[in-house]
């Protein structure tokens, strides 16, 4: 081996950089955040899930045969129906169900259905609504009438029918719309309350900060159920179902912003003494550009990690308050307002596909809290 | 094992599996402790000296693997290699109880806040020496008066957070010496003092020292405490021991370009208005990927294309003065023939 | 118009920082204070470095702060000679700290928290420039001057602050301080935080920043051997107050205070021969800042203190009749004690 010198290196050593150093010595918050949250596989899929929902709600029209109030007269309670490829006839390319026989249990006086194995009906793709119930605008501009799918005879149920005839996965898909929706809505609302008051807490403190955490403490120790329930009954009950909607949101966020804005305060109040803020501040950078380009940027990540995780519990909060029959009502579509359907015992029993909206909660909540834990790994990149 | 020595290290590997790779954090480290006497073990933050030493009582955390031997003489004069125990086994949490104390940079990771120094410190000794309450009451009341802790009688029923930072240090010393240790690991025990309490806590710790023969091994970056601390320094970099030999003998003549840039860039006491204090450019690479060949080869001035390529063999110059580096290969063989 | 003598760029005079203890649950109640600073004054001269010396707790760190006003002073002086002619900092306000503080500004402990991990290199160090309204082309080019400057390569300038090591961020910190050429600039612990083979570049970068653009410094700083090759002058505090402030040699070589003595007799420099008294080291800890302490707040460890020593609060004097500004001490007994030093042989 060769004992040649070679030069010794320079007070500032240049490192040869590979190519992946490189591109991390460059990475921003967003992108290092981005690295560490994709090797959380779960809330990467997760994240999908909830991507593939919002999907579904935003055309939730067109995804669903029906209208949501439209009604197949004559078929109530009918059970899913089930898309098959093969009978007793062979196989199929094309989807296809059976039509169903309706005869009637002479003993309890219950429309039995059974699937008549002889016939097909072929699911068809891209098909004109029935009626029109079935009508809708796409995003509140297209007027149209066209449906993935549907049959030409009769009618196809593949969550089954409640006690009026309306298409379950048709309403589960309109349901989600508001559902979802108001999850969101709420979050925002809150977002912005938390944000204004708990910045305003942990930025100015004294006297301010003082009156805000003893407002939170008040708003906090009523017990949640009759607070809703007394919030709920200060929105009369004769307005649109709309402006329910909206009354909802507000209460909902009224509660929510309280833990957010508690955690804006203390993250503030962290931050503000950090060196790198006062630094900024003795280069005579003004407060509300502190606020712009140091604070809010430090904290952001952590926010939005904490507001996934609390989405849930405003979609949750929404099922309670319409199951309890305290928030939104019908006509409006609602997950709550159509598990409210499935209160009673005798309804579970007969038709058990009524509480298939409780399980888009439960996915849907379950898909956040897994996607919520991955943000909140990564949301602080720079820790070891 | 040399019937000289209390411990013995040898080959000691420790890496840690996270998920952005595996961090090697000591990588092949030998050294010997002989009974009764003190060594250092030196380096910047990353060099591995801490989890070298966690290694010897087995307190690593699970991700971590070990291989290599650390050589333990037992009272009754056993010996048993500490590598090969299960983690949680009975025997190594007997060594840790009774052989082998550790003492922290950091009080509170070994007191607990929520007990009164009074139960913390006679828990080993009723657990591990079989006293009485009473007994073990008064041995700590005793304990508290050996570390220096005033009113000791009172302040045994006080919990740590009545303790100022200097007295938890105290405690702490206490808490290892009532398992009646052969050897004490002191990990950065002075760091987080000021200098007035530094010293205080150190000379304390070569009282002790001093009084129950005890064999210690002490970990710091800081030069010139084991300058005036410890008979035998080891110098680490990188996850290697570079230099190993007599305290004196390392401040007087040091050889691995290491060490000898290390010295030079402390400020002292005897320094000069204005004066430039050398420095070693550059700074510690991650311990992600280590080189293949001499850990300081990047940031060395005598370096040469053999640096790169191989880990050097270590070098005896003195008699118990050890280096590694490629400068001296060879300078043995040249002193054996002059010898000749 | 403030007057100063010319050659002085800060003069502190009665400086004192009383932080509140506060407790109540709405209306808030003032318990007593924390006396970080307590009656301290000194000069500091064009080029010159004063550094501040002592341990935890003494207020280096909160004299720093409230000589640039990142804490408001309870009560004192804090002349600075701006470039717009002598202004008290102590009085100053808000609207014109910002133009002010051009000329004096801070370097930070600890280099990972005083650089924003969300902004590039480029970003951090043009911010003073920004703030003062600078042109993006003319900042950028300068931004660029200061990390060579500061010795670092100026295409680093678009790279984050995660990629490069504690020395390297601590070179982006003088950077950012000196963006907009200030005359004084109050170096907080600018090392400690940095291992030791790193720490000696950043050390000699001050002094050789200070040789080429005639920087002064109030150097701040716990460890003893760091301040001897950087400051000119040496103030040693305890409790809030100066005990002895003398040129570098004199408090190396002769303290005439017990504290000071102490302190350079516990640092156990990095010789094995050099001598380490650590058996003699002061007794006891530090005390509360918050009592009220009648005499010399040293006293109650202070191995010579006499009786008198707890009646009075000893006043910082000069004890040597022929240069009486070379050294001064807070001791009754400063001219009788004959205290061990660092000998330079």
């Amino acid at each position: 081996m060769a004992r040649k010198k070679i030069p010794a290196p320079a007070a500032d050593t240049a490192e040869a950089l590979s190519t992946t150093e490189e591109k991390i010595f460059y990475a921003s918050q967003w992108r290092l955040m981005w690295w560490k949250f994709r090797k959380h596989k779960v809330a990467v899929i997760a994240g999908f899930v909830i991507a593939l929902m919002y999907l579904g709600a935003i055309f939730a029209p067109f995804i669903a045969p029906y209208g949501p109030t439209h009604r197949d007269r004559g078929n109530i309670y009918v059970p899913p129906q089930k898309i098959r490829f093969w009978d007793e006839n062979g196989f199929s390319l094309r989807p296809f169900i059976h039509p169903l026989k309706v005869t009637t249990d002479w003993e309890t006086f219950q429309k039995v259905y059974t699937e008549d194995t002889s016939r097909r009906i072929y699911i068809r793709f891209f098909v004109r609504g029935k009626s029109n119930d079935d009508q809708y605008k796409l995003f509140g501009l297209f007027k149209s009438n066209i449906h993935l799918f549907g049959v030409d005879e009769g009618y196809i149920h593949l969550f089954g029918t409640d006690d009026l005839g309306r298409d379950v996965f048709s309403r589960v898909m309109y349901g989600g719309q508001i559902s979802m929706s108001i999850g969101l809505a709420g979050v925002f609302l809150s977002l912005i309350l938390g944000l204004i008051l708990g910045g305003i807490s942990g930025y100015y403190g004294g006297v301010v900060d003082n009156i805000i955490q003893r407002l939170i403490e008040v708003i906090r120790s009523f017990p949640q159920i009759p607070l809703w329930m007394a919030l709920s009954a200060a929105i009369p009950p004769d307005i649109s179902p709309k402006l329910v909607y909206f009354g909802i949101t507000i209460i909902l966020s009224f509660i929510g912003w309280t833990a957010l804005g508690r955690q804006i305060r203390s993250k503030v109040l962290a931050l503000k003494n950090e060196d790198f803020i006062v630094a900024a501040r003795l280069a005579g950078t003004s407060e509300p550009k502190i606020i712009l380009t140091h604070l809010i940027p430090s904290f952001m990540s952590h926010v939005i990690a904490s507001l996934t995780l609390s989405i849930p519990s405003m979609i949750l909060a929404e099922t309670s308050l319409s199951f309890l029959g305290i928030g939104l009502r019908a006509p409006v579509v609602s997950w709550g307002v159509m598990l409210q359907q499935a209160q009673n015992v005798h309804t579970i029993s007969m038709a058990p596909w009524l509480l298939i909206p409780g399980v888009f909660v439960i996915i849907y909540v379950l898909a956040f809290n897994f996607l919520g834990d991955g943000l909140r790994d990564a949301a602080d990149p720079y820790g070891n | 094992m040399n019937p000289k020595n209390i411990l013995e290290v040898r080959d000691l590997v420790v890496k840690f599996k996270l998920s952005e790779g595996i961090v090697h954090a000591v990588n092949g480290v030998s050294y010997d402790v002989p009974e009764g006497k003190s060594i250092g073990i030196v380096g910047e933050s990353g060099c591995g000296k801490t989890v070298s030493s966690y290694a010897l009582n087995r307190l690593l955390p699970p991700y971590a693997t070990l291989s290599g031997q650390i050589l333990f003489r037992q009272q009754d004069g056993n010996i048993i290699d500490i590598a090969k125990l299960k983690p949680e086994g009975r025997e190594i949490r007997a060594i840790r109880g009774r052989d082998i104390a550790m003492i922290f940079q950091e009080p509170m990771t070994s007191l607990s806040p929520v007990h009164t120094i009074c139960n913390q410190i006679s828990e080993a000794l009723i657990l591990f020496q079989g006293m009485t309450k009473k007994q073990a009451r008064n041995r700590t009341i005793e304990l508290l008066k050996l570390v220096g802790i005033p009113q000791a009688e009172r302040r045994v029923d006080e919990y740590p957070f009545q303790f100022s930072g200097g007295m938890r240090q105290r405690a702490m010393i206490a808490m290892a010496l009532a398992r009646n240790p052969r050897v004490l690991i002191a990990d950065e025990p002075t760091t987080a003092l000021d200098v007035t309490l530094q010293a205080q806590v150190l000379s304390l710790i070569q009282d002790l020292q001093n009084r129950f023969n005890l064999s210690m091994i002490l970990i710091t970056h800081a030069l010139g405490v084991v300058a005036h601390m410890v008979e035998t320094v080891n110098i680490m970099y990188l996850g290697r021991i570079v230099e190993t030999g007599p305290t004196m003998e390392i401040f007087e003549e040091p050889l691995h370009p290491y060490t000898q840039g290390l010295l030079q860039s402390i400020p002292k006491l005897t320094g000069r208005l204005g004066e430039r204090v050398s420095s070693i450019p550059g700074s510690v690479p991650s311990a992600y990927d280590i080189p293949k060949g001499c850990p300081f080869e990047a940031r060395c001035k005598h370096r040469m294309e053999i640096c790169r390529e191989e880990m050097p063999k270590p070098v005896t110059v003195g008699s118990e003065h050890t280096v590694y580096c490629h400068l001296y290969t060879g300078r043995e063989a040249a002193r054996d023939a002059a010898n000749a | 118009m403030l007057q100063m003598p010319d050659d002085v760029i800060l003069q502190v005079t009665g400086l004192k920082k009383y932080f509140p203890i506060e407790s109540g649950f709405l209306l808030k109640k003032v318990l007593g204070h924390v006396k970080a600073v307590d009656d301290v004054s000194f000069t500091v001269r064009k080029g010159k470095t004063l550094g501040l010396v002592g341990e935890s707790g003494c207020g280096k760190t909160t004299i720093a702060r409230t000589v640039i006003r990142a804490y408001d002073p309870t009560a004192g002086t804090i002349l600075f000679r701006s470039r717009d002619g002598v202004v008290d900092m102590a009085k100053a306000e808000k609207k014109d700290l910002k133009r002010i503080r051009r000329d004096m500004q801070m370097i930070f402990q600890d280099p990972y928290s005083s650089l924003n991990p969300r902004m590039p290199i480029m970003e951090i160090v043009a911010e003073p420039m920004k703030a003062h309204g600078v042109p993006k082309s003319v900042y950028e080019e300068r931004v660029a001057e200061l990390l060579k400057l500061v010795g670092l390569r100026p295409e680093y300038m678009r790279r984050f602050p995660h990629s490069f090591s504690g020395g390297q961020r601590q070179r982006i910190g003088v950077a950012r301080a000196l963006a907009l050429n200030p005359s004084l600039i109050l170096a907080d612990e600018p090392v400690s935080a940095l291992d030791v083979s790193v720490q000696a570049q950043v050390l000699n970068l001050l002094l050789d920043l200070q040789e080429q653009l005639g920087l002064t410094y109030l150097f701040i700083s716990h460890d003893l051997s760091v301040v001897r090759y950087l400051c000119d002058q040496v103030a040693v505090m305890y409790l809030g107050r100066i005990v002895e402030i003398a040129d570098v040699d004199r408090l190396y070589e002769n303290p005439t205070h017990p504290y000071t003595s102490a302190l350079l007799g516990a640092v156990p420099d990095a010789n094995p021969k050099a001598s380490w008294r650590p058996h003699d080291v002061v007794k006891g800890e530090i005390g509360k800042a918050t009592a009220d302490i009648k005499g010399c707040a040293f006293a109650p460890r202070c191995p010579f203190a006499k009786p008198e020593c707890l009646e009075q609060v000893p006043e910082l004097i000069s004890v040597d009749p022929v240069n009486p500004e070379a050294q001064k001490s807070a001791c009754l007994f400063a001219r009788e004690l004959s205290l061990p030093g660092v000998s330079t042989a």
